[in-house]
């Protein structure tokens, strides 16, 4: 596996995370790619020919220091950037095949959803929370049964089945990540990005999640960003080690943690950083 | 909470055990050929090496992964330091089973030096110990351990038992030196690997109550 | 050098003290005010003052119905005016708040609620009054509604802002257009707010006088429809005030004392609606 790999991954594979250590071989699919990425805010410019593939069902992690421009690419992916007016990116970044820049921003949204560091339900139900996506997108069908769906995925759905019109703000801060969880992936989405999703939460929450997170990507491809980079060995099959906007290294995780190609991976790795 | 390392945890040691029971039946396999002077049961060891090598490689890559991606703490920590050490001792009882083959492969080239009394009994022992050590790894079972333990004495009073006695054979008749000095060595590769199974039990214990209880001499402050 | 921390303590208890005195006497201005009210005007509040007309010159009795029913119907149509203007405009300035254009409606906004009322009122007489060529309702709603408009434009853009932009970004992250967002999500969590600032503006206008002067001018007697002169609270109040009658004096002070309940009773639900907490928490 190259550091510096083309989108495309066709290598051996040694994935992580409860399937123990066997390979695959031949190529993974990507669902995502970022292709000779760029970002600017406004002069300053944020990232550097970033060159990456999310491969398909896998839980791919973006790791760095803080102010590497990891939660820059991440909010690209699904073009949040573009609520700040200054922003500028040049390159492409695809979803299945297609640039995403050319879509209509609102049913991109749909398919790559997005949880955020803090949790941010709404002020609304429990019930109501998870169906804004379903409701604002005009998904047809039962909204009770699509609400119980995504809450069983979450894993909240017996902490909260009795009390689904109670306010979303009754629940504690793990349990308010898992509803917001749950809100986005009551919209199905082909890819879910998370933020340092359990940087604002206990151990034990963030345990939970982080089981969440394995069981989640048979359904979908996740792209997660986090500061812990414990969390990313323990949770991902593939790493990705940003530095002050450039990617540095991308490899399967259980090599970039024993085996970093990059003497800048493995000083970040060991905590003689900085 | 099931986490899932846990599913890697139980995949280690499956491999481990594994790699016990292949052990296990090299060393029945070996002594045997000299028991019962099989050249095929000897030949069969030396064949089957290379499973027990190739294992030892996979749990300490397994090991390695482990540790870099897990924090694991307190007995799973623990257990995995412990698979590691015990790793080296299987691959090493292996290795006893391969020299005693080789043993058993020379001494069948001449007559029978004496009808074999000592040593089917501490082989006996010796079997036990290496079962009730790989037993005591998947219970957990401290008591199993340290019967282990305790069998080493015998088995050691063994081992000078037939040296004594082969030394005298050796004495009386010249002719019979090479294929006694052979048993004498099949005896010591005996005793060594009655020795790896206590260092397995010790890792046990290691596992079970986090006391590192090797070296009781060395004080520890 | 004890003489010194002598003189510094002094001082201190002397500037405390006068702080805390400035601040009883602000606070008993209020309640000096609704005294001077509930003595001179609690006798006449009958049942009469509020549903009779006011009866002719020199006959004692009658009441004030119209002109409580006035300032009803000016403070309705003056709603319907400046509310949805404000709150859409104060959904603008929110949302677009980097904009030029905002810049400058903001900036003129705070230049409107400058503007003395009685200038509101000339205005809204040259415009209304002028063409159709009599007084009328519409012409004091209107000039009421023009007030209206700053104060709830920029509380509804503040309260918006108070919504915490991660509300939003949850939103169009599930793929809310901007539209969608701001109705089905930072509106809803600033209603209280918003509310609040309707509430705030009515009681603003409620009182003002000399706008009316010049545009629902007054009426002895009832108002039909919009397109007539209507009689008001406050212009009642100036009326009555300033003629020579003992009894439609007292009935001022009444008018007065209705008037400033009704102000007091919209802040004090103001306030309440307020402080049962905001929709966010501000976690």
């Amino acid at each position: 596996m190259q550091a510096s790999s083309k989108p495309g991954l066709s290598v051996n594979i040694v994935t992580n995370t409860g399937t123990g250590t066997h390979s695959e071989t031949g190529p993974l699919p990507m669902r995502m790619t970022v292709s000779k990425v760029n970002f600017y805010y406004g002069s300053k410019q944020i990232l550097f020919d970033i060159n990456l593939g999310i491969a398909d069902k896998r839980v791919t992690a973006l790791i760095g220091p803080s102010g590497c421009g990891k939660s820059t690419l991440l909010r690209a992916m699904n073009r949040m950037h573009e609520t700040v007016h200054t922003s500028r990116l040049e390159g492409e970044i695809q979803l299945d095949g297609q640039n995403i820049l050319a879509q209509d921003v609102t049913s991109l949204r749909r398919r790559v959803g997005m949880v955020f560091q803090r949790p941010n339900p709404f002020p609304k139900s429990i019930f109501d929370n998870v169906a804004y996506g379903l409701r604002i997108n005009g998904i047809k069908g039962s909204t009770s049964e699509m609400v119980e769906k995504s809450l069983r995925r979450a894993a909240l759905w017996e902490e909260v089945k009795d009390h689904l019109h109670k306010s979303a703000y009754d629940l504690s801060g793990g349990q308010q990540q898992r509803l917001c969880i749950a809100r986005a992936l009551a919209v199905e989405p082909e890819v879910l990005l998370l933020d340092e999703p359990c940087s604002a939460l206990d151990p034990i929450s963030t345990a939970k999640i982080e089981e969440l997170l394995v069981e989640l990507k048979s359904l979908t491809t996740i792209t997660i960003v986090t500061h812990n980079m414990q969390q990313a060995a323990r949770v991902s099959d593939f790493t990705a080690f940003l530095l002050t906007g450039q990617m540095i290294e991308f490899s399967p995780t259980p090599q970039l943690f024993t085996t970093p190609s990059d003497p800048r991976t493995e000083a970040y790795i060991t905590g003689r950083f900085g | 909470m099931e986490r899932h390392f846990e599913k890697d945890l139980n995949e280690l040691k499956e491999r481990l055990l594994w790699m016990g029971s292949l052990a296990e039946r090299a060393v029945h396999q070996a002594v045997h050929a000299v028991l019962d002077t099989d050249e095929q049961l000897a030949k069969r060891v030396l064949d089957e090496e290379d499973a027990i090598n190739e294992l030892q490689l996979e749990v300490d890559d397994r090991v390695v992964q482990l540790l870099a991606l897990h924090q694991l703490m307190a007995a799973d920590l623990r257990f995995v330091l412990a698979v590691s050490r015990i790793n080296n001792d299987l691959e090493r009882i292996g290795d006893q089973a391969v020299n005693i083959a080789q043993g058993a492969l020379r001494i069948l080239r001449h007559p029978r030096v004496k009808p074999y009394v000592d040593l089917p009994r501490m082989t006996e022992l010796v079997e036990e110990q290496v079962r009730n050590a790989l037993n005591a790894v998947v219970r957990r079972d401290v008591e199993l351990a340290q019967k282990v333990m305790a069998t080493d004495d015998q088995v050691d009073h063994y081992r000078d038992q037939i040296f004594r006695e082969l030394l005298t054979y050796m004495m009386g008749d010249s002719s019979v030196v090479f294929p006694a000095f052979e048993l004498i060595l099949v005896a010591k590769n005996l005793e060594r690997i009655g020795d790896h199974a206590t260092n397995i039990a010790e890792d046990v214990i290691y596992i079970v109550q986090g006391q590192d209880i090797r070296h009781p001499s060395v004080d520890r402050r | 050098m004890s003489a010194r921390i002598k003189w510094r303590r002094f001082v201190s208890n002397f500037m405390l003290t006068l702080t805390g005195v400035c601040a009883i006497v602000s606070v008993s201005v209020l309640f000096f005010i609704l005294g001077y009210l509930v003595f001179n005007g609690g006798t006449s509040i009958n049942w009469a003052f509020f549903t009779r007309l006011p009866t002719p010159v020199g006959e004692a009795g009658g009441g004030m119905a119209n002109a409580i029913i006035g300032s009803a119907k000016l403070l309705m149509a003056a709603s319907l005016l400046g509310v949805p203007i404000g709150f859409l405009g104060g959904i603008y300035l929110a949302e677009f708040s980097g904009s030029a254009v905002a810049s400058v409606v903001r900036y003129a906004a705070d230049l409107l609620n400058g503007v003395p009322s009685i200038v509101i009122g000339i205005f809204a007489y040259s415009l209304v009054v002028l063409p159709f060529k009599h007084f009328s309702t519409l012409a004091g709603a209107f000039a009421l509604g023009l007030m209206m408009i700053p104060i709830t434009l920029r509380s509804t853009e503040e309260f918006l802002n108070g919504v915490p932009r991660y509300l939003r970004e949850a939103a169009m992250a599930l793929g809310a257009s901007k539209w969608k967002t701001i109705a089905s999500v930072v509106v809803p969590a600033a209603y209280r707010g918003i509310l609040t600032a309707i509430l705030l503006a009515l009681a603003r206008v409620a009182g003002e006088t000399a706008p009316l002067l010049f545009t629902a001018f007054g009426n002895r007697f009832w108002s039909p429809g919009w397109e007539q002169p209507t009689a008001s609270l406050p212009v009642m109040i100036f009326t009555y005030a300033v003629s020579p009658y003992e009894d439609w004096h007292r009935q001022a002070w009444a008018a007065g004392l209705v008037l400033l309940g009704l102000i007091l009773i919209i802040n004090i639900l103001a306030r309440t609606i307020l402080s049962r907490g905001i929709a966010v928490p501000r976690s």
